[in-house]
């Protein structure tokens, strides 16, 4: 199997004008994802599907991942002039990293057996509807998780065949998935509260109780 | 007499109160020929989620022409039970007893799926005696759940009753044995990352010896009563056609995809666990029907008692859990990781990200059963409503998969 | 037997047993009413998770359930008298399961069956869970447990059939359906944005007034 960077190179020669990135992956298991931009995803996924080395024809799992907005502090060493003599000081930059929701599709090929690719895109715009673009015509089993995708998070697919809720009753707003979800209130019967639990929990209790 | 012993919810009554606040489950929609003109009538029926058919609370809202299906649309969320959402209040050890839960029948093989997730997120080595328990204990859990399937299958077709008591007969004497290692018959909790919980003892080697040995016979009596029959092989030959090329395009695994002649079996491809070591084949069916689906399920309890022969003649001593894995206060690296096995129902996978403290920052279960749903529609179009339910019942779901 | 006290006397068990040597049978209106109901209840297929098939393996043959009269697994509502709610009620299933006992006749009954059907039990964090079907339906028996083992299945079973045996069937504490005013269907709640429209039945549940701070 080629490693990410070959992959990324042939997919730049396939298809000029497509921003590709790797992601890094910290942990022993290390696969590390091609972050593709949602202009060129479906053309990028055909090549996936149809280069003969690849062969990348089953798409093993699609799901969304929430990163609201956060802010990261890095520990930067810096020079600076402390008492006449030029020393190294850390000092933290705090970065805000805008928030986004993602799409990640794990690739791997029956034919050749091997694998995964890990794809990623990302939908930046949470308020206006968060367009994806959707995989659907190049693998038929993107079909159902993307609208789970679609009514946990709130991912817009575009090109999807038929983009409804599927977990959720229809009639229900809100994308409960998304780490800003507010769950409904139904805490009035708590046998053992405690945490957040316990203030859900006191709100239902009758005044003079809670004095 | 006593006008206390007044009749009621008399049955009548109950329909007029009822009808009106609620929409019928079943519209009659007209039927036009390609020129426009009207000739016949198409019914649309929402069959289920209640319903002595389905495997769960499943609906499947299906237009038929006649006795033809035309359009069938999976429904489900009925059992939505937010266990990813969950799992990112709790820690990676307390979201353990919830995969149990997600395919109710194959407990084991949830906990491993997960745990081989989190050993391949936190870098954990697993011990050789605690590899060949999570063998058999997975080999014995395929058994049981093909066998209740097989039961399952054939009661949708009309033979109440008795070849399930059969099917749990069988089920129960694994049961069994699960209970006394882990202590509960179902939700056996029993895998921790870096090993098992608890180890097997001698005499539990000797009587899942003794089963393993009297299982073929088991399976004898079983095909006895259906390979052949002729009632089977009607209702189910030729019916739910499923081509290779979609079947791998759909992203079908398990059983349904090696019946419609793919040869890709997770056991052989990522060769997790110690599966390397053990010497067994993969059936392959040719022509993708609710019949091969049948038969590969037999073959595929067949070459699970030959890999349970050799786990437990071959079974070392030794520690079952790594000395080095962490209980409490586990915090893995920040990173993701997607692991994933062969279950008796597909492919079922995990796919973690830590950002490094206790909790799981996105947990995901990749399952089988939702995916493998994905063509029901194009398998059943064309067929008659009563062969939907056959096709269901060889897709082999659990609701709790589906749904989560 | 029209009016006089509720608490009719029932035969002197000493007297009964005398002429039951002698080849006479008695009995009351009441018992006999009960002893046919109390041996013959049919559930209806109501599986909704993993408690499913821990119901299933107590119809099994180890467990057998039939011995109990409970055998006969109806799939129709309109032909059962006990529904088992075995599993998870979420959200989006509970206003077909208040519709379902609403198509059940008279007299009906409900075994809440595991933590999940009680009180939402492993899942009563989720945002789709309902936390218990009580809220909703007047449940008679409840089967603590995740599952409860067939045993206990049984069990409940046997306590339903002694609750109905013991049932008065006239005076103030006679069974619902042989109440005049009594109603025998209940509100099926509504979908609504976030939740469903009421959250509970105020009529069958009231949460228990909390005396910790």
């Amino acid at each position: 199997m080629e490693t990410p960077e070959q992959i990324k190179s042939r997919l730049e020669a396939a298809e000029p004008g497509a921003r590709i990135e790797i992601l890094p992956n910290d942990c022993p298991a290390g696969e590390r994802s091609l972050l593709v931009d949602p202009a060129h995803a479906l053309v990028l996924a055909k090549f996936l599907r149809d280069d003969p080395q690849l062969r990348l024809d089953y798409c093993s799992n699609v799901t969304g991942v929430d990163w609201p907005e956060a802010e990261l502090n890095e520990k930067i060493k810096v020079k600076q002039v402390v008492d006449g003599v030029e020393k190294e000081i850390e000092e933290v930059k705090k970065t805000v990293r805008p928030g986004f929701l993602e799409v990640v599709y794990h690739l791997y090929s029956m034919e050749l057996k091997h694998g995964p690719v890990v794809l990623r895109q990302r939908a930046a715009n949470r308020a206006a509807g968060a367009p994806a673009v959707s995989l659907t015509s190049v693998w038929r089993g993107c079909e159902f998780q993307e609208r789970e995708v679609f009514d946990l998070f709130g991912i817009r697919m575009e090109g999807h065949p038929d983009l409804r809720r599927i977990l959720m009753w229809d009639g229900f707003k809100g994308f409960p998935m998304r780490k800003d979800y507010v769950a409904p209130d139904d805490f009035e019967y708590e046998p053992t509260p405690h945490d957040e639990v316990l203030e859900e929990a006191q709100k239902h209790y009758l005044p003079e109780v809670k004095a | 007499m006593n006008a206390e012993l007044g009749v009621r919810g008399h049955v009548l009554a109950l329909e007029s109160a009822d009808m009106s606040a609620h929409s019928k489950n079943y519209e009659i929609l007209p039927k036009a020929s390609e020129t426009g003109e009207p000739i016949g009538e198409l019914l649309k029926v929402s069959m289920g989620p209640q319903h002595p058919s389905t495997h769960g609370v499943f609906r499947m809202d299906v237009m038929l022409d006649g006795e033809k299906v035309v359009k069938l649309k999976p429904v489900f969320g009925y059992l939505h039970r937010n266990h990813e959402k969950i799992a990112e209040n709790i820690s990676y050890l307390g979201s353990m007893p919830y995969t149990d839960r997600l395919d109710y029948f194959c407990s084991m093989t949830n906990n491993w799926a997960y745990a081989l997730s989190v050993e391949k997120l936190a870098g954990l080595a697993v011990p050789e005696r605690a590899e060949y328990i999570r063998v058999i204990m997975a080999e014995l859990t395929r058994l049981q759940n093909h066998t209740c399937l097989i039961g399952f299958f054939v009661q949708d077709m009309g033979a109440l009753g008795t070849p399930l008591m059969y099917a749990f007969r069988e089920r129960e004497k694994i049961l069994d044995l699960f209970e006394s290692v882990s202590g509960a018959r179902m939700m056996c909790n029993y895998l921790r990352f870096g090993g098992v919980r608890c180890d097997v003892t001698t005499e539990w080697l000797a009587q899942a010896k003794q089963l393993v040995d009297g299982y073929g016979k088991f399976l004898d009596e079983f095909e006895a009563l259906f390979t052949e029959n002729e009632i089977l092989l009607a209702r189910t030959q030729g019916v739910g056609v499923l081509s290779r090329e979609l079947a791998v395009n759909a992203s079908i695994t398990g059983p349904m995809l090696r019946a419609a002649g793919v040869n890709y079996d997770i056991r052989k491809v990522d060769k997790y666990g110690i599966y390397s070591r053990f010497d067994f084949k993969v059936p392959l069916g040719e022509h993708g029907d609710t019949y091969d689906r049948y038969m590969i399920r037999i073959l595929e309890m067949r070459e699970s008692l030959k890999i349970l022969h050799q786990a437990l003649r071959d079974i070392p001593s030794g520690p079952v859990m790594d000395p080095k894995a962490k209980l409490r206060g586990f915090r893995p690296k920040a990173g993701e990781a997607y692991g994933r096995i062969e279950s008796p129902k597909g492919e079922l996978g995990f796919y973690l990200i830590s950002d490094g403290s206790a909790n799981p920052y996105r947990y995901r279960v990749r399952p089988p059963s939702f995916i493998n749903l994905t063509i029901l529609e194009d398998m059943c179009l064309g067929q008659r409503i009563a062969d939907t339910v056959v096709i269901l019942g060889s897709v082999d779901i659990v609701l709790g998969e589906v749904d989560r | 037997m029209a009016e006089g006290s509720a608490d009719m006397e029932m035969i002197d068990e000493g007297l009964r047993s005398e002429l039951q040597k002698q080849g006479i049978y008695t009995t009351s209106l009441q018992e006999l009413y009960n002893w046919g109901r109390a041996n013959s209840v049919w559930p209806l297929t109501f599986g909704l998770a993993c408690c499913a098939i821990e119901m299933i393996a107590a119809s099994m043959a180890r467990f057998d359930l039939a011995r109990f009269g409970a055998e006969v697994f109806r799939p129709s509502p309109r032909q059962a008298d006990l529904m088992i709610v075995a599993g998870t009620v979420t959200k989006k299933m509970a206003p077909l399961v208040v519709r379902l006992y609403n198509q059940m006749p008279e007299p009906k009954y409900v075994i809440a069956m595991g933590a999940c059907a009680i009180s939402g039990g492993p899942f009563k964090q989720g945002y789709n869970v309902l936390k218990g079907i009580d809220r909703y339906l007047p449940v008679d028996v409840s089967i603590p447990g995740c599952p409860p083992r067939p045993e206990a299945l049984i069990h409940a079973i046997m306590t339903l059939q002694e609750k109905i045996l013991n049932q008065k069937l006239t005076g103030p504490d006679r069974p619902r359906h042989l109440v005049a005013g009594a109603p025998s269907e209940f509100p099926v709640p509504a979908y609504g944005e976030h939740d469903l429209e009421p959250p509970s039945n105020p009529d069958v549940w009231q949460p228990p007034i909390m005396t910790r701070k």
